[in-house]
């Protein structure tokens, strides 16, 4: 249908289809410029080494994991228990390519590019911080998809299963990889960690130190940015639908012409590249690589910000991450602490903490069962117990 | 079983696989010790109105299933449009230009009318993960493009544009219904499959749906397969009737044929005296 209606005339209709579910009238970018402009001037009101901007540097680098978990279980529905694997991967990655720990590299006196200061003169491979990221985000993405594949069969509780195992293979061998030998190097420096880690190295800027901490903050506040802009971006795309569908309808999702594997997949690798960025800029930042970070637990906390916040919900899992976070590392161990010595009763209540934020799941699952910033169809998909529950391939075996 | 030719010669018909848009030739699905569809042989010509017809359990959708990709044949082989799609996936076949929906509404409940038929184009659109994220010229028109479409297609079954960007959930049965047929038009397939359209309708909303599916094979040249329980829907808008029990084809041709065939007669009633 052509139109030849002036411009003036076209723009009522046009606005009113933005709206989507439920007549979203606020656009995205508004609370978005909101958010990342607050969070940017944020650090000025604090020391730059305080204990508040090296907390809030941890929430925004989980706020990238989850936003990135959010897409695998929020968007396209499928349970990931093993996210930890993409943490771990991404870790890595800059523990290989920033750090002294291939010591013979470039016998012996290192690789180097792109780096400056300190680590242009050390040993080992020191490649720059946005090539490594590049590369961490391309090793989750791959290792996503190697996930993903065995669960292509698989609905609802078998994924969660499988994801759980393969997040379990590879903590353990990031624990025994100091006993994998590739030639004449470990894979892996097991519990001992490999450390010191390369700290970022920008172009025009001095190497990062860890006593001044706004630039760590600002770099990972980017990547938030970023991560927000993809997660808003895909939710409402031809991709996004094709999430939505798969999730609430496999089999007429296929028969509509949706492509299972393809479009699973890109919701594993996706996702899992998040986890690999935000994985190597913890690495840089906590200075070390250990195997001991790469815990069961782990998955279960990010997983635990993505359903405090709201399945599926992208604001949801925002503030998720950050209010976790803050319980975490601000709440039970500087403010709560000191409570039970005050009453006389003799234990540590950081010992407790996976208690107490349990606890908070428990009392939220009670309360109110989809999240703080609910999305409205994942609302709705649990109040009218919205599930087919067939998945395609039980159908055509 | 015979092949096609020799079928349709047998039963003296006009059916000529030559052109035939889809040809199924000797079809059985068995699900562990049960055969569901029995060497079903069988073909819809270019834009005509076939359907299949048969009691409870004939295997009418184990058909369908069969044909749409949901369910792999066990023996036999499928054609469409000259293409040989035994046993392929789904989403390919939808691709290929075969669009269908269900006996029991499967419409994205949480998705609005609009964005359930812009899933029906999926397989017509390109869009990729990188192409979205950036949200590239292309895409921005092929969105823009597509929703345009839905809208159309949304009008062309008479859903008002008041209700297009209602959840499908909150919609009326009826509408529901039209708004998965609408999904299924708007990937401008070849063959449409409708299994059991008319089911919870009255015999006025029948009526004006029989109208609708000689309208969609007059103005956009589809062929349609139907599934139906209504005899006068059946009838009056059939051009081919096939007669499905215990999976097996009992009867097949035209619709005042089929309907004074004892055999048909039989399968329905029981035997008589």
């Amino acid at each position: 249908m052509s139109t030849t209606a002036k411009p003036g005339t076209q723009a009522a209709p046009g606005k009113r289809e933005k709206e989507g579910i439920g007549g979203r009238s606020v656009p995205n970018w508004l609370p978005a410029a909101l958010f990342l402009g607050i969070a940017a001037i944020l650090p000025f009101f604090f020391e730059s080494g305080s204990a508040f901007i090296d907390d809030a540097v941890l929430a925004l680098a989980y706020v990238v994991m989850a936003l990135g978990l959010n897409i695998i279980v929020g968007f396209a529905g499928l349970l990931d228990l093993g996210y930890v694997a993409f943490f771990a991967i991404g870790a890595y990655t800059i523990g290989w390519f920033g750090s002294l720990f291939f010591s013979e590299a470039g016998g012996g006196d290192g690789i180097h590019f792109g780096v400056s200061g300190v680590a242009a003169s050390l040993p080992g491979i020191h490649l720059n911080f946005f090539l490594i990221v590049i590369a961490a985000m391309v090793f989750t993405t791959l290792a996503g998809m190697a996930i993903g594949l065995p669960t292509l069969r698989l609905r609802g509780d078998y994924i969660a299963i499988v994801t759980l195992a393969f997040g379990e293979i590879i903590g353990r061998i990031a624990i025994n990889g100091d006993a994998i030998k590739i030639g004449d190097y470990k894979l892996t420096a097991g519990r001992q960690g490999i450390t010191p880690v390369d700290k970022i190295d920008l172009p025009g800027l001095d190497p990062f130190t860890s006593l001044n901490l706004r630039p760590w903050y600002w770099v990972v506040l980017c990547m938030v940015a970023l991560a927000l802009f993809v997660s808003f971006r895909l939710r409402d795309s031809r991709l996004g639908r094709a999430w939505i569908a798969l999730r609430e309808d496999e089999v007429a999702a296929a028969s509509m012409g949706v492509p299972l594997v393809k479009t699973k997949l890109m919701a594993y690798g996706t996702g899992a590249a998040f986890g690999g960025m935000a994985g190597t800029f913890i690495g840089s930042y906590n200075n070390t690589v250990n195997a001991d970070q790469f815990q069961f637990y782990f998955s279960i906390l990010i997983l635990g910000m993505v359903i405090l916040g709201g399945l599926g919900s992208i604001w949801g899992v925002v503030i998720g991450a950050i209010s976790l976070t803050f319980i975490n590392f601000w709440l039970i161990p500087d403010v709560l602490n000191e409570v039970p010595g005050k009453l006389g009763i003799d234990f540590d209540l950081t010992q407790l903490s996976f208690g107490i934020y349990g606890f908070l799941l428990v009392v939220m699952m009670v309360l109110r069962p989809e999240g703080l910033l609910p999305e409205r169809r994942r609302q709705l998909e649990l109040k009218e117990g919205l599930d087919a529950g067939e998945s395609v391939f039980a159908v055509r075996s | 079983m015979t092949g096609a030719v020799a079928a349709s010669k047998r039963e003296g018909e006009a059916l000529p696989p030559a052109d035939a848009l889809l040809v199924s030739e000797a079809c059985t699905k068995t699900f562990g010790g049960l055969t569901a569809v029995n060497g079903v042989t069988f073909n819809i010509p270019q834009r005509s109105i076939v359907s299949i017809i048969g009691p409870n359990g004939a295997g009418k959708t184990t058909f369908f299933n069969m044909l749409t990709g949901l369910y792999k044949p066990t023996l036999g082989r499928i054609t469409f449009d000259g293409k040989d799609i035994t046993a392929g996936r789904p989403d390919k076949i939808m691709a290929l230009g075969m669009a269908r929906t269900f006996q029991n509404i499967r419409l994205f409940a949480t998705m609005t009318a609009v964005e359930n038929v812009m899933v029906g184009q999926h397989a017509r659109m390109k869009g990729g993960l990188f192409g979205s994220i950036i949200r590239t010229p292309g895409v921005r028109r092929e969105e823009k493009a597509a929703r345009e479409k839905a809208h159309e297609e949304l009008e062309y079954v008479g859903i008002r544009r008041a209700l297009h960007d209602q959840l499908a959930i909150n919609l009326a049965y009826g509408d529901q219904r039209r708004v998965e047929i609408a999904r299924a038009l708007s990937s401008d397939p070849k063959l449409l499959l409708l299994d059991e359209p008319t089911a919870g309708m009255n015999p006025q909303e029948s009526a004006q749906l029989t109208d609708f599916m000689r309208k969609l094979r007059d103005e956009r040249g589809l062929s349609i397969l139907l599934i139906e329980h209504d005899m006068k829907v059946v009838m009056g808008v059939s051009e081919y009737v096939t007669v499905l029990d215990h999976g097996e084809k009992i009867s097949e041709g035209a619709p005042a044929k089929v309907r004074a065939d004892p055999r048909v007669v039989e399968a329905y009633l029981g035997k008589q005296g």
